[in-house]
């Protein structure tokens, strides 16, 4: 069987301008003393790895280790400096909750808009409306514009609209760390729900407990580096024991 | 390409979301609501035929019907200048949206020119109630307006995604456009006829699109005499060229937005 992802040799460099040029006259008079110069960042360096159908994916790392940037190359938010990413299927990106969210619309206009960011048809989100409002449990605050929600209760609306559909992969950056207890136990059993449907799903998360818990393939960043990468339990143990130092 | 038009098709609902929710923050909390939309160019025109008649009166003289002629240079450039603008800080304001997901990005500025349209129609019936009011007879060419509409808009498309680009990755855009727009409308023709300036005025002033998208719109709604192969040649010609630097240009540089938002 292909692989869902393969992540080929992927580097993501960025420019790290040491001061910011967003004027002409900055920007000409820098270039005219010669001084138009970037410092080079390395966000991912020679990065490969491949995702199996059904896998359950894991990243571990500590900020700045480069996970949120190698999510954001899969889903193709950025275009890799250099390397080749292939995915096989359709991405449900839970990339920091709240993305195509308007703060100023309520929660069912934001419920049709933030479907169609993610390529479902109005038609589709009618049939799903119950559901959506059901898992987020928030029937009461519908017409309530989103500005008036906590971060808890738009995690919820979000985390229920990217998962209604069955995604083919579904990426999920430190979403579950936002509701209270209930409401994580509940999206771990929809994400497990998701895996057993055939969905690939990965996950970062700073719980190593949770990784353990959940994933079944790991792989540790450090730096833009991929340190160590396979079964849950070897690198998990490597992660742990390298920390503790 | 093909590829562009099936990406296009998969989000137009997305489109759709977008226009939608645009004129629903509009007019939010307005007690008038969309009546904005008819009032507000209503009004403006008022004003400018106020005047322009009476205080300012030694250009709208000889022009007859000064009412609707003023009101359609208004409503185009108006049409004009709001798509462009929005369309330029487009990308830049959907920056938290576009660093997370993955959308073509051009669809914002494309929202913004439909967004624009879309006032744009709704302003015409303050069009229609100034021409009933004022008894202007209307020939069968009024439905070639259709043509400069559609044509315009694929300029301001243009212009839009050309602006949006530099934009990202230079502000000041913002403000040269402001003092671009204000020269560009004292040379669209829009409360005088270019007819009563002198021979050098009038060739400047027929090197501004504008002037031809505003006199086609008059000549099939106001004059009844419907498109010289001139203007047809000179409103596509401009609307072709500016679509497809837009394109080009937003195409080649997409890729680098993300880095610098």
């Amino acid at each position: 069987m292909p692989a869902m992802i393969e992540v080929d040799g992927v580097s993501m460099r960025f420019n790290l301008s040491k001061e910011r040029h967003e004027s002409f006259k900055e920007y000409f008079l820098a270039l005219a003393r010669g001084r138009l110069q970037f410092d080079e960042f390395y966000a991912l360096k020679n990065v490969s790895l491949t995702v199996q159908p059904g896998d359950f994916y894991g990243l571990v790392g500590l900020n700045g280790s480069g996970k949120s940037t190698l999510l954001k190359v899969i889903s193709g938010v950025y275009k890799p400096s250099a390397g080749k990413v292939t995915v096989r299927g359709a991405i449900a990106p839970l990339i920091e909750l709240g993305a195509g969210f308007d703060m100023d619309l309520t929660a069912r206009e934001n419920i049709y808009l933030n479907g169609t960011v993610l390529g479902f048809t109005p038609k589709y989100i009618d049939s799903k409306f119950d559901e959506i409002v059901e898992f987020s449990e928030l029937k009461d605050f519908l017409d309530v514009p989103l500005k008036n929600y906590s971060s808890g209760m738009v995690a919820r609306i979000a985390f229920a609209i990217a998962t209604i559909t069955k995604p083919d992969i579904l990426i999920a950056d430190e979403i579950l760390s936002v509701g209270d207890f209930l409401f994580q136990k509940k999206c771990e059993e929809r994400m497990q729900h998701l895996l057993s449907g055939g969905t690939t799903v990965i996950l970062v998360s700073h719980s190593i407990e949770q990784i353990e818990r959940m994933c079944n393939k790991v792989a540790w960043l450090d730096h833009g580096v991929i340190r160590m990468d396979g079964p849950v339990e070897e690198v998990c143990a490597a992660y742990k024991e390298f920390n503790k130092e | 390409m093909k590829l562009y038009c099936k990406d296009l098709w998969r989000y137009r609902y997305l489109l759709q979301n977008l226009i939608s929710r645009d004129f629903k923050l509009k007019y939010r909390r307005s007690v008038l609501g969309v009546a904005w939309s008819v009032l507000n160019p209503l009004m403006m025109c008022l004003v400018m035929w106020a005047v322009f008649s009476s205080i300012f009166n030694t250009r709208g003289d000889g022009i007859e019907n000064f009412a609707v002629f003023l009101l359609i240079g208004q409503l185009l450039f108006n049409f004009f200048r709001e798509s462009t603008t929005m369309a330029m800080e487009s990308v830049l304001k959907n920056a938290p949206l576009l660093r997370k997901v993955y959308i073509p990005k051009y669809i914002f500025p494309l929202e913004k020119c439909c967004f624009g349209l879309v006032n744009c129609l709704f302003s015409f019936v303050a069009l229609v109630l100034v021409m009933i009011f004022t008894g202007t007879g209307v020939e069968w060419t009024f439905i070639l307006f259709v043509y400069p509409i559609i044509t315009l808009f694929f300029f301001s498309l243009g212009v839009g995604l050309i602006l949006a680009t530099t934009y990202v990755f230079f502000r000041d855009v913002m403000h040269m456009w402001e003092v671009f727009c204000t020269a560009l409308m004292y040379g669209s023709a829009i409360f005088y006829d270019p007819a009563q300036m002198g021979i050098w005025m009038q060739r400047i002033i027929r090197l501004n699109p504008l002037y031809w998208y505003i006199t086609a719109f008059r000549s099939c709604v106001l004059w009844g005499q419907g498109l010289s192969p001139t203007m047809l040649a000179v409103c596509g010609g401009w609307a072709l060229v500016m679509l497809a630097a837009g394109l080009w240009i937003f195409k080649k540089s997409q890729d680098r937005f993300v880095l610098y938002m």
